[in-house]
């Protein structure tokens, strides 16, 4: 019996070596799940934002120029004190998350695999970065939630090289919906929450289920 | 019949061997650091099978410096390549003549 199952065993071997040399495998299915809850959290508050300034706006016809230039300079600044802190907060949560998964295989969390995906995620992600900012400084609004999707999803589709395959989905998913909210403007908060938050839940969810569980 | 382990090579018996190959077929270029931490082996448990495969012509060493600290890497040559590719079939067809 064994001298059959020995060959077996060493193909395993070599497509285990293989897999794990290459592709950093630990990211773990909360990640996506806490990053997405983070996201729908960070939408609300904008959400919020917004309203409370369209309502205050919409009631007072006859301020002056000075004082309404004055508000929507402090409700910029607000939405990116609220963006800043929706990114840092998913990103911190799903860092903890793959942390504790490393932890729990036993593989180091700063190898060759896990440099390779960071720079290969956070090279696409910066250019996007770089393209929305001067979209913001040329007043073009309506334009960041799609950049935002659209060069997230370009990053995630680049990265499932090298870690599990399917975040590829999750890349061509917010792609779709970055194109989508080119031509649907106006609604870019919907596109982003139902981005950033419904579909990272649902791949998260998917991923725990067949990886984790 | 063919005798179906003929096309196995004795040079990847070992676990460490076939280790290093399997890394090197899909990584272009690998440091001994990194192949140690990946099969979780000794210093010179891995040199002395880095050098039999090494003087078989299958892996190709090159010498580097990172400051003053020597930076080995690896990467798989041609012949490696192939040999590797053939115990993998020879490996794939005995599993299949089994079932």
């Amino acid at each position: 019996m064994d001298s059959q199952h020995q060959p077996l065993e060493t193909l395993q071997d070599i497509k285990r070596m293989m897999e794990r040399s290459s592709r950093f495998i630990s990211l773990s299915g909360w990640s996506g799940i806490s990053a997405g809850i983070c996201a729908l959290m960070g939408a609300w508050a904008a959400y919020l934002r917004l309203k409370g300034f369209l309502v205050y706006h919409s009631g007072r016809t006859h301020q002056g120029i000075y004082a309404e230039e004055s508000a929507s300079y402090n409700l910029f600044i607000d939405l990116m004190i609220i963006a800043a802190i929706t990114f840092a907060a998913a990103l911190i949560s799903a860092f903890f998350f793959t942390y504790i998964r490393t932890r729990r295989n036993g593989v180091p969390m700063w190898d060759r695999t896990v440099q390779r995906l960071a720079w290969n995620t956070i090279l696409p992600m910066a250019v996007g970065g770089i393209v929305i900012l001067r979209a913001l400084e040329l007043g073009y609004y309506e334009m960041v939630a799609p950049g935002c999707l659209i060069f997230y999803g370009l990053a995630l589709v680049n990265a499932s090289k090298y870690t599990l395959g399917e975040v590829r989905y999750l890349g061509y998913g917010q792609i779709i919906l970055g194109i989508l909210n080119l031509w649907i403007i106006n609604e870019g908060l919907y596109f982003w929450a139902a981005g950033f938050g419904i579909l990272h839940i649902v791949y998260g969810a998917v991923m725990w289920w067949k990886y984790e569980r | 019949m063919k005798n179906p382990i003929e096309n196995l090579n004795k040079i990847f018996d070992s676990r460490i061997r076939l280790g290093v190959m399997s890394i090197l077929m899909v990584n272009e270029e690998v440091s001994f650091n990194d192949l140690k931490q990946m099969m979780e082996v000794t210093d010179g448990n891995l040199a002395s099978h880095i050098v039999n495969l090494e003087e078989n012509g299958f892996i190709k060493v090159h010498k580097g410096f990172i400051g003053r600290k020597t930076n080995t890497t690896y990467s798989i040559t041609k012949a490696g390549e192939k040999a590797f590719k053939e115990h993998i079939e020879a490996l794939e067809n005995m599993i299949k003549g089994v079932r």
